[in-house]
């Protein structure tokens, strides 16, 4: 048999991993279907990929399905994403009938028989159609804040998720008021994956050569795609006022996807603004660059997260892992992973993010402080078990009905 | 060890976990007053969520206040007297979360009876009420003596310290942490039990609380 889970026992200790096999115990046998709209790429096909094994490693039957869908309805649901998060898009009776075109086609071919069926975000989320052919408890897990929508696209899902047993929300500023319970349960980072396991400082060094880094001088760090909600100008300006004060190098390091001309146009705008300085490195990497983010976040003395907006944020997380003072916009879920001045520093400007620059590379004791803070605070709240976890607790919820003590 | 105390119990210590799962309940609060309303009608397990989950969930911030609505007032709306009042709230004074939270919409409504105008949220930071759902489980270890007893409570998560030492005096409404009820009523050994309810636990970090209560044992174990 599989021991995956047993792996994390060192990380989070064994007393964790018992009470998710004994949640597992109480679970046995208990038929769970995921349904996402892709298998590879994302957040959500990522994280499934790490937690159904695990969750099939303590006893539940877990099988996942990705829907199948026309270019029309995939446009349809790309413009629904950006309408629940605020952009003004029109849905009208076409939209709907490719909506539901699609969805008929995929109840015809996804078996949906299970104890638990569970539905992530809106593309799939028509499939409750079936609920009453197939019984079982359906929870709606919506990984994005709709909270502020245009108008009509929350009215396009909210016939659907009205049906369901229970929603889940990443954040709690990401939910709204609805007839069925809501659960909290956060995302996650997986300590044993190659961009957040522990690295010798050898693999640190060998991947900071390869990517041209020198040591010699304290590293500033944004991990971001190049965009603009991620403002890496402003952080460029920021460490340069720093700077000033305290010498040190800046690493903006992501990606700019080739289909997506905005980023491009960000990262061109970042190199001019750089002006070929030899203390800032912009790192175009590719999407399998997990243990260079992991070295350059390990050895670098502040990272920085200056975020306009932003979904949860977990690339704080990451950072505040490995125990580095983290300096973020104070937007999203970045103030759930950062408690000002305990947990890491939250900023709203670039002079503020400047001035914390300078204090956190000047002050190392209460950075070290942070940082330690950060990483106990991501050992409790922000690890795949604890995520496991809150899956596992939110099936045992639904299936007991809404009670305030449950007696396992 | 005097006469009565016992070093071995006939009903043993059974060691139970819990883990708890938070639920959103759509209702935000913008300004003090909307924060007292709704208060007076949250149910019991918003009133214990919001006063306990920061004990978990930020350890590293005890002994600053434990409960979220001292953290809102203090950090949010930046009624830095108010805050203090409501993080001063002596948790252990209250037997059940009905009488905790009379004490902390008095607290409120006392402040806003002296206050014309309120200060309202800024956009992003409004509180938002959420409610703990309890999942109670048994851990398997089962202790007769007291070096059993403080050789468990070594390996035990700290979700089962805190059902025992939080829980079952407040939301069960026990009146007595467990460990007391035990070490008096099976061991006999009245001194310790004292010892250990009068600690307040909300003034540790949950690792501190559970060196704290070793400690304490060790001391009893070696005399």
């Amino acid at each position: 048999m599989d021991q995956r889970l047993a792996n994390y026992g060192s990380v989070v200790g064994d007393a964790v991993i018992d009470e998710l096999r004994h949640l597992g115990e109480r679970l046995a046998g208990k038929r769970v279907i995921n349904v996402n709209s892709t298998r590879v790429g994302g957040g959500v096909a990522e994280i499934l990929g790490r937690l159904v094994p695990l969750m099939r490693e303590i006893g539940l039957e877990v099988r996942w399905e990705v829907i199948r869908g026309t270019e029309d309805f995939f446009i349809l649901t790309k413009n629904l994403h950006n309408a629940l998060h605020g952009a003004s898009v029109a849905f009208g009776p076409a939209e709907r009938e490719v909506f539901n075109e699609v969805t008929n086609h995929n109840l015809d071919t996804i078996d949906l028989q299970a104890d638990v069926v569970f539905i992530h975000d809106p593309q799939p989320a028509g499939l409750i159609r079936a609920r009453d052919q197939h019984g079982g408890k359906w929870i709606w897990r919506c990984h994005i804040d709709v909270s502020a929508p245009a108008a009509g696209a929350w009215e396009f899902v909210a016939p659907f998720v009205q049906h369901y047993d229970m929603s889940v929300f990443s954040a709690p500023q990401f939910a709204r008021v609805l007839d069925i319970p809501q659960v909290l349960i956060a995302p996650s980072i997986d300590p044993l994956s190659d961009k957040n396991r522990e690295l010798t400082q050898s693999e640190v060094e060998e991947a900071l050569a390869r990517l041209g880094v020198r040591s010699d001088k304290p590293i500033v760090t944004q991990i971001s795609r190049f965009d603009r909600l991620k403002d890496p100008i402003g952080v460029l300006d920021a460490w340069r006022s720093a700077r000033r004060r305290f010498d040190c190098q800046l690493i903006l390091a992501g990606g700019a996807a080739v289909d997506d001309p905005e980023s491009v146009q960000v990262l061109k705008e970042v190199r001019e603004r750089a002006d070929d300085d030899p203390d800032v490195h912009i790192l175009d990497l590719p999407p399998t660059s997990n243990v260079e983010i992991n070295a350059i976040q390990r050895a670098s003395a502040v990272v920085i997260q200056k975020s306009l907006k932003e979904g949860f944020g977990l690339t704080v997380s990451e950072a505040l892992w490995k125990k580095k003072p983290v300096i973020a916009g104070a937007v999203g879920g970045i103030p759930l992973q950062i408690k000002h001045k305990y947990s890491g520093i939250l900023t709203h400007t670039v002079e503020g993010t400047a001035f914390w620059i300078k204090q956190l590379l000047s002050a190392p004791e209460f950075a070290h402080r942070l940082g330690e803070n950060g990483h106990a605070h991501v050992m409790n709240n922000f690890l795949l078990t604890r995520h496991l976890r809150d899956y596992l607790l939110a099936f045992l919820f639904v299936a007991d009905g809404n009670k305030d003590i449950i007696q396992l | 060890m005097s006469a009565d105390e016992r070093e071995h119990s006939t009903r043993p210590f059974e060691f139970q976990s819990r883990l708890n799962l938070t639920l959103l309940t759509g209702i935000r609060a913008h300004d003090l007053a909307e924060l007292v309303r709704h208060l007076k009608t949250a149910p019991g397990a918003v009133i214990y969520h919001h006063t306990h989950h920061f004990l978990v969930q930020h350890q590293f911030l005890s002994p600053e206040p434990p409960n979220d609505f001292a953290y809102w007032v203090t950090h949010i709306l930046l009624e830095e007297r108010l805050g203090e009042e409501l993080a001063a709230i002596d948790i252990l004074r209250f037997n059940t979360i009905r009488s905790l939270r009379d004490a902390l919409v008095e607290v409120i409504d006392a402040h806003l009876d002296q206050t014309a105008e309120l200060r309202t949220a800024p956009p992003g930071t409004e509180f938002h009420f959420m409610r703990s759902v309890s999942f109670v489980l048994p851990t398997g270890k089962r202790v007769g003596s007291l070096k059993e007893f403080h050789d468990a409570l070594a390996l035990v998560s700290l979700g089962s310290l805190a059902y025992h030492m939080f829980d079952a005096r407040l939301r069960l409404e026990n009146g007595d942490n467990d460990f007391s009820q035990w070490i008096e009523h099976e061991l006999n050994q009245g001194q310790l039990a004292a010892e250990l309810r009068a600690l307040d636990p909300y003034t540790y970090t949950q690792e501190g609380l559970r060196r704290r209560i070793m400690i304490a044992i060790e001391l009893r174990l070696g005399s």
